[in-house]
């Protein structure tokens, strides 16, 4: 049951990256393939361990439940699983589910013959999830710097985690992140009203052309990027965004400790005036 | 073309981040595991051991008994009533922590006339004396600041030591700024300045002034989530964070060694730390109003800071880079002339703390007074 004229492709036999054609099919609507299997897995178990984690803690207040990580002094060894081996074990149910869908989305891109710019995009959120759990982790010697799975926990570890370097808005990743996100906020404003204005003229005018599109921009800031170039834009702009506020996590403990404001004492240094 | 992008997007940013350090992290979790709550140090730069000269001589028990001091010599105001030998043991330790420099005017000279040992003629003999009764109001008085040293209850304190470290004006003090210019044209209206003061951040680069001497309020956080209540002005808490820059730097700490961020101003999520904290900044306004700023016209020009006040303390004077001034060490048990008695000394008592809402006294008596 298709929505769309081109949907029918999506139904195309191969194209899968392990499995032959053990896993390939359907269950109504949705392409299962491995992939699809081990997301369920690792879904459904990373799931149950967070409802048991719960179960054995001191709140079911859906905003206070969280599911910490262990104490610094384990290292990166494994913890008694209620001293933060819960953690350890849906991280890595986590991971493997955002693994193995990135990896079935793949896997569509082969059957659908296009290029993988979906799987990518989604591996860059993959990537600040991991950077923030496992590499600084790993980084820093030790599991108990990832992030408690809990929605206000996970906020005190970020404003804590933030003020550990005094003042975070200067570190200069965390700066690029947060361009990149607020500039992401404006090209989809911009693109997303220059749509919906296209597509609903006034009363008894037709639906406006790319042409027109174009224009309008032209007129406002002497440029349009065109109704292709904006998707690139609004990719490069979302991926880096992402990408950044991975690196600036990175930075902050494995290759700087002290405030973030002291990292541009580099600049004052400089031999040119210093 | 694409290829100059290419090298840009990888050059610019990798020039960008190459003021970072590599090196072993030293780590402390302070807090709930997953809070978020850790000391973090670049190993190779942790500030090195301090070096804690040893006893000129063992002071012994039969030293402290016999004539008194103001029994042998004239004009002994402060330490009147140690024995001579414990006296003369104390003069001979000061000296050295003081102005061990020999010479003319090194050693006892700095603040005596050797014709006339007991004559005040020099200014740094008025100095010096206040800062003994000083030193013996901290020990005395000030407890509550120590009461997490390991020796808290049994002789925690400070000596001359702990600021002046071999010098006769200790190398870490602030004196107010200079006044910014008036009007438009250079006025930076005392911050953006990449100041060490604040940790390089562009608060204001002399929060000292308003919030280490007199008594202003320096919380400035809402008590609620939406506050519909003033509570502070931007310029008043840029201040208060400036203050607290310092702390971190000075104490070689980040701000959650006291605090939990999600809430700064709840004590109940604060570390017992952040009482001691609370005592020492009402201490060093008390060191600041009545002991230095109290000598007035005692200093002479070239002890005075560019606006004519004279040079102060605050965190880093004794803490200098940690978080235990020393790194801990017990010196003042080989000095007892230095620990005073309390509320019974010749200076002004302390002041009344400040005026704080309720939730303070009953957490700093909750956490940090047993521990006294």
């Amino acid at each position: 049951m298709a929505l769309l004229s081109f949907e029918r492709k999506y139904r195309v036999r191969g194209g899968t990256l392990v499995g032959g054609d053990l896993f390939d099919f359907w269950v109504g609507p949705f392409y299962v393939g491995f992939f699809g299997v081990t997301t369920i897995f690792f879904a459904t178990l990373g799931t149950a361990l967070i409802l048991y984690g719960a179960a054995i803690g001191p709140t079911w207040n859906p905003w206070l439940i969280s599911i910490a990580p262990p104490d610094i002094s384990y290292g990166l060894s494994l913890a008694p699983l209620r001293e933060g081996g819960l953690w350890q074990i849906i991280t890595i149910c986590a991971v493997g589910a955002f693994s193995s869908w990135a990896l079935r989305e793949v896997e569509i891109c082969r059957k659908l013959g296009m290029g993988y710019h979906v799987p990518f995009a989604f591996s860059v959120a993959i990537f600040a999830y991991v950077s923030l759990v496992v590499i600084r982790p790993a980084l820093m010697g030790a599991w108990g710097f990832g992030f408690p799975y809990g929605i206000f926990s996970h906020l005190d570890w970020v404003s804590n985690t933030g003020y550990q370097y005094l003042h975070f808005h200067y570190n200069p990743a965390h700066m690029l992140a947060v361009s990149f996100f607020f500039t992401t906020a404006l090209a989809l404003g911009l693109h997303g009203s220059l749509v919906l204005s296209a597509v609903n003229p006034a009363k008894g005018t037709d639906v406006k052309s790319p042409e027109y599109e174009d224009t309008f921009f032209r007129d406002l800031v002497g440029y349009s990027v065109g109704t292709l170039g904006i998707h690139r834009v609004g990719l490069l702009l979302a991926l880096n965004a992402g990408f950044w506020s991975a690196v600036c996590i990175i930075l902050s403990g494995p290759f700087w400790s002290r405030g973030w404001p002291e990292w541009w004492t580099w600049w004052l240094n400089l031999p040119i005036w210093r | 073309m694409i290829r100059k992008l290419v090298s840009m997007s990888l050059v610019l940013p990798a020039l960008l981040l190459a003021g970072c350090e590599v090196g072993t992290k030293v780590t402390d979790q302070v807090g709930y595991r997953g809070a978020g709550l850790n000391q973090i140090a670049l190993k190779r730069t942790l500030p090195a051991a301090d070096v804690i000269p040893e006893p000129l001589y063992e002071l012994t028990p039969e030293m402290r008994q016999g004539p008194t001091a103001k029994q042998t010599y004239q004009n002994v105001q402060v330490l009147g009533d140690l024995s001579a030998e414990e006296f003369n043991y104390t003069m001979a330790a000061i000296s050295g922590w003081v102005a061990p420099v020999e010479g003319e005017n090194g050693g006892c000279n700095y603040c005596h006339n050797p014709e006339n040992m007991a004559s005040d003629e020099k200014y740094t003999k008025i100095v010096a004396r206040k800062m003994l009764q000083m030193t013996r109001d901290i020990n005395a008085n000030w407890t509550p600041h120590f009461s997490l040293s390991q020796y808290a209850g049994k002789g925690a304190g400070v000596t001359c030591w702990t600021c002046h470290r071999g010098q006769p004006v200790p190398k870490y003090n602030w004196s107010a700024a200079l006044p910014d210019p008036k009007g438009i044209v250079g006025n930076k209206h005392g911050q953006n300045a990449p100041a060490k003061s604040v940790a390089y951040a562009s608060l204001p680069t002399d929060p000292f002034a308003a919030l280490l001497q007199g008594k202003n309020i320096i919380s400035v956080q809402a008590t609620s989530a939406y506050p519909s209540q003033y509570v502070e002005s931007i310029q008043k808490t840029e201040k208060t964070y400036g203050l607290m820059m310092h702390m971190s730097q000075g104490l070689g700490v980040n701000c959650t060694y006291c605090h939990n961020s999600q809430n700064f101003a709840s004590w109940s999520l604060s570390r017992p730390q952040r009482v001691n904290a609370w005592y020492g900044i009402r201490m060093v306004r008390d060191i600041n109003d009545n002991y230095i700023t109290a000598l007035g016209k005692v200093w002479p020009a070239n002890r005075l800071g560019p606006a004519g006040d004279p040079k102060k303390v605050f965190c880093t004077t004794c803490h200098q880079g940690k978080n235990k001034p020393l790194g801990g060490a017990n010196m003042l048990k080989d000095y007892p002339a230095l620990k005073g008695t309390p509320h019974d000394m010749s200076a002004p008592p302390a002041p009344p703390m400040d005026a704080l809402p309720a939730p303070v006294p009953v957490a700093a008596a909750d956490t940090a007074r047993p521990a006294a």
